[in-house]
């Protein structure tokens, strides 16, 4: 049959593409991005450390943390055996201080349009652990290693939907790494395994570093920005998305916080696959109950 | 979406989107293939190729969104686009295992052509990039009985049995839980019925589908197994082996007449698994949706049933078998019903919920018929009723019952069965065995008589799949022929030519052994 598009170097060019949005097609890099990843050229990091400051994120969650359901595994005894205690549902994980956990925070506008990041090295790792994934939610950046890892040594599989990447969906039958990347930034690809109907994780993808994940006392570091006034939305699967306006100044961490509640799941609009350009006019005039 | 909003919804967004979007470009571009897929294609697949047509919702699976460009059947990596060939097969074979019918024969090879394009134009991931490029595949292993045996061992390791079940019927502990991209319930496929494979069903189908994966369903790809060592490439090919080898070499016939064989020798089978049935011959049903009467039934789960049948002139045996997914009602299926049932759509009436049994009947007229006449084939109608043998998995022996149309059914009264049963339920097959005597002295009966065809439909239910009543599988009238006993001549005739061509057999070489001794000086053997 004729073949439509004439040769087959769909992804590298894909690829490169992406670099070249990311690149902002300042300095005539624009276009030759991809070769000069591949010629070990590392870009730096455009951030000035002299100047530059951090943004902390807390999200709290207000009232009784709702009652998660127990995860029944009797299907994988195997991995019911692993536990002393009925394992829980972590659609909602709440600290013992109120931290809620899980929640993606991220750098949603404000970057300067020339600005661009070179992909970090290291791989993050998503385990799967007892049957469930750990850590639950991840944030890469776009092009990162993300490395899938069965610990469990029984039979996983790991089906990714994304909206913008391409998804995948690889077995991984015994305990083995499996590495992949999703090149274009979205939040978020929801991920599952179809051999434990209950395994559910959620990656979010972005073309810069300034991202993180909560802990059980609901922090997350989003790293150090250039000075300026950015916007932050925090991400979490059943609560829905809220975003806040900070301003990062030298040497100072700016504080930026949430607080979700039980309320919000009934009519929470839970983004999936929503692409992100971060390069946006920053500083949104943001309802104050976000602040 | 319903069809009245359809077309002006189109046009509303075609004006908008145009402007900017490449994808929508190419389609003004393509008349042809417009005029084929709107025509043909967005019934089902949507005139914006959502997936969304107006048929959509009577449809498990639902037909493909061409939007996220997921193609289940390609020859490229998990996640890739597919070649054009992928999407020109597809549109040729069709998917064997949905509602979805091959082209091949429908349209020409340019509107086929057309329509690849035109599919490709509603998602912006063909536009972005050049033609993707299909994966290099092995040539295949030898199935010799080491491969297979091999291929079970891979099936056993990376644990294949956890949605396909120990003898793939689509049994495995994981099976009630699947879903496919679009949140649907989905069954893992029925191993041992390789024609209903989307894809195909040959041994080098069954590896590229292990190679690639079926993307937008639970079926991963393998390929990852060999880059890391885990498998082999040749293990892959002898599991792809094995996979082949769980269903018959060639796909069933369509039998008219079932033809039960004459035990002369042996009693008749008692039960389901008596060794007795492995003897018999066994006739393939093909079983549809019952979609005349409504409420209807549009996704049926028992594709087929094998049949056997055995009389000894006094009693007549008959035993059916057909993949099911479990034993209903079990209460692992429980989630999946609701969803099956809530996915289906209310056109057919409400649904609740709820424990149902698998069900199977096999009806037949009250009496043999002269000529071709047969009664309505949905349970006849009042004035030709039908007669059934009706099982239940959950009521115990199977009962005599007459109906005068469908949803009559009665069973007769406790004094008129005459019927034996015994059901059996194992690694997602049921086996149903039925035997009555052949005249029951009962009006209410049908009475069989040897050398005559009987018509014989049948019809089946999953409770767990949301079956009862009205919706559930049909078959269209077969017949049932109980085969006379041979003739002596028949049996004698045979034996006297075996007895005379042995016979002229030993003369030949005894005289040729003699020739041999008496001029047997050189040693010329190799003349022989």
């Amino acid at each position: 049959m004729r073949d439509l598009f004439g040769c087959g170097r769909a992804m590298l060019m894909a690829t490169a593409a992406v670099f070249a949005t990311a690149c902002g097609g300042g300095g005539g890099e624009a276009g030759g991005g991809m070769e000069q990843e591949a010629a070990g050229e590392e870009m730096a990091s455009p951030v000035d450390m002299a100047t530059a400051g951090g943004i902390h994120a807390m999200v709290m969650f207000e009232g009784m943390a709702p009652e998660m359901d127990a995860i029944d595994m009797a299907s994988e005894p195997n991995c019911a055996a692993r536990y002393t205690d009925t394992p829980m549902a972590e659609e909602v994980v709440v600290g013992g201080g109120g931290g809620l956990a899980n929640v993606f925070v991220y750098v949603r506008e404000g970057l300067d349009a020339g600005m661009s990041f070179p992909t970090p090295g290291g791989a993050v790792v998503m385990d799967q652990v007892g049957c469930r994934y750990v850590p639950r939610v991840v944030g890469v950046q776009a092009g990162q290693d993300l490395t899938f890892r069965n610990s469990d040594g029984l039979p996983h599989n790991i089906n990714a939907s994304p909206s913008e990447n391409r998804g995948f969906n690889i077995s991984q039958p015994v305990n083995m790494d499996t590495n992949r990347n999703f090149p274009l930034a979205e939040v978020m690809v929801p991920v599952r395994c179809d051999v434990h109907g209950w395994m559910s994780a959620y990656v979010g993808v972005l073309d810069h570093p300034f991202h993180g994940v909560t802990d059980m006392e609901g922090g997350a570091d989003l790293g150090m920005l250039p000075p300026g006034d950015y916007v932050v939305e925090a991400w979490h699967e059943r609560y829905g998305t809220q975003t806040a306006s900070v301003t990062v100044t030298t040497g100072e961490t700016a504080m930026v916080s949430f607080s979700f509640s039980e309320a919000m799941a009934a009519n929470a609009v839970v983004p999936m696959g929503e692409p992100i350009d971060p390069h946006g006019p920053g500083a949104h005039t943001l309802a104050p109950e976000a602040h | 979406m319903r069809a009245r909003a359809m077309v002006p919804g189109f046009v509303v967004a075609a004006a908008v989107t145009c402007a900017v979007s490449a994808p929508l470009a190419a389609q003004e571009e393509n008349a042809l293939g417009r005029e084929v897929y709107d025509r043909w294609c967005a019934s089902c697949h949507g005139y914006e190729g959502l997936g969304d047509g107006y048929a959509a919702t009577w449809m498990l699976p639902r037909p493909r969104d061409f939007t996220q460009a997921l193609y289940q059947i390609r020859t490229t990596p998990s996640g890739q686009l597919p070649t054009d060939d992928d999407i020109m097969r597809v549109i040729n074979e069709g998917m064997p295992g949905t509602t979805m019918p091959g082209w091949e024969e429908e349209l020409s090879l340019e509107e086929r052509l057309a329509l690849v394009d035109y599919l490709k134009s509603f998602s912006r991931f063909f536009a972005a990039g050049e033609a993707p490029e299909p994966m290099t595949f092995s040539s295949p292993t030898r199935a010799t009985e080491e491969a297979l045996a091999e291929g079970r061992e891979v099936y056993e390791l990376i644990e294949c049995n956890r949605c396909h079940g120990a003898d793939g019927r689509g049994d495995g502990t994981s099976s009630p839980t699947l879903v496919d991209d679009t949140g649907m319930p989905i069954y893992s496929v029925d191993l041992t019925e390789n024609w209903y494979f989307n894809g195909g069903g040959t041994v080098e189908d069954i590896y590229q589908r292990l190679r690639t994966g079926l993307d937008g369903t639970p079926m991963p790809s393998f390929t990852d197994l060999i880059d890391a060592g885990v498998i082999t490439d040749e293990q892959l090919w002898n599991l792809s082996h094995y996979v082949r080898s769980l269903a018959p070499e060639d796909p069933p016939g369509i039998t008219e007449v079932i033809r039960a064989g004459l035990v002369e020798d042996a009693p008749l089978p008692e039960g389901v698994d008596d060794p007795l049935w492995e003897s018999a011959e066994a006739f393939y049903i093909p079983m549809g949706g019952q979609i005349i009467e409504s409420p209807r039934w549009f996704v049926p789960q028992v594709a087929g049933l094998w049949v056997r049948a055995l009389h000894d002139g006094g009693e007549l045996a008959v035993h059916v078998s057909w993949s099911d997914h479990s034993e209903s009602p079990d209460s692992a299926w429980a989630g999946f019903q609701a969803q099956v049932l809530s996915a289906v759509g209310p056109e057919e009436g409400d649904m609740e919920p709820g424990p149902r049994p698998d069900g199977l009947y096999l009806q037949f007229p009250m009496e043999i018929p002269e000529g071709m006449d047969k009664p309505y084939f949905l349970m006849g109608d009042p004035l030709e009723p039908v007669y059934l043998w009706h099982w239940e998995s959950t009521a115990g022996a199977a009962q005599e019952a007459d109906a005068r149309g469908l949803g009559t059914m009665a069973p007769q009264g406790d004094a008129g069965q005459s019927l034996a049963s015994e059901a059996a339920f194992s690694a997602g097959r049921w086996a149903v065995m039925f035997r009555r005597a052949l005249e029951t002295g009962d009006p209410g009966d049908l009475q069989f008589r040897v050398g005559e065809p009987v018509p014989v439909g049948f019809a089946a239910w999953d409770g767990d799949n949301g079956e009862s009543g009205s919706r559930g599988s049909i078959s269209s009238w077969h017949y049932i022929f109980l085969q006379e006993p041979t003739p002596a001549t028949v049996v004698v005739a045979p034996l006297i030519a075996t007895l005379l061509t042995a016979g002229l057999g030993v003369l030949v070489v005894a005289r040729a052994q003699r020739r041999e001794r008496e001029g047997a000086e050189g040693p010329d053997e190799g003349d022989a």
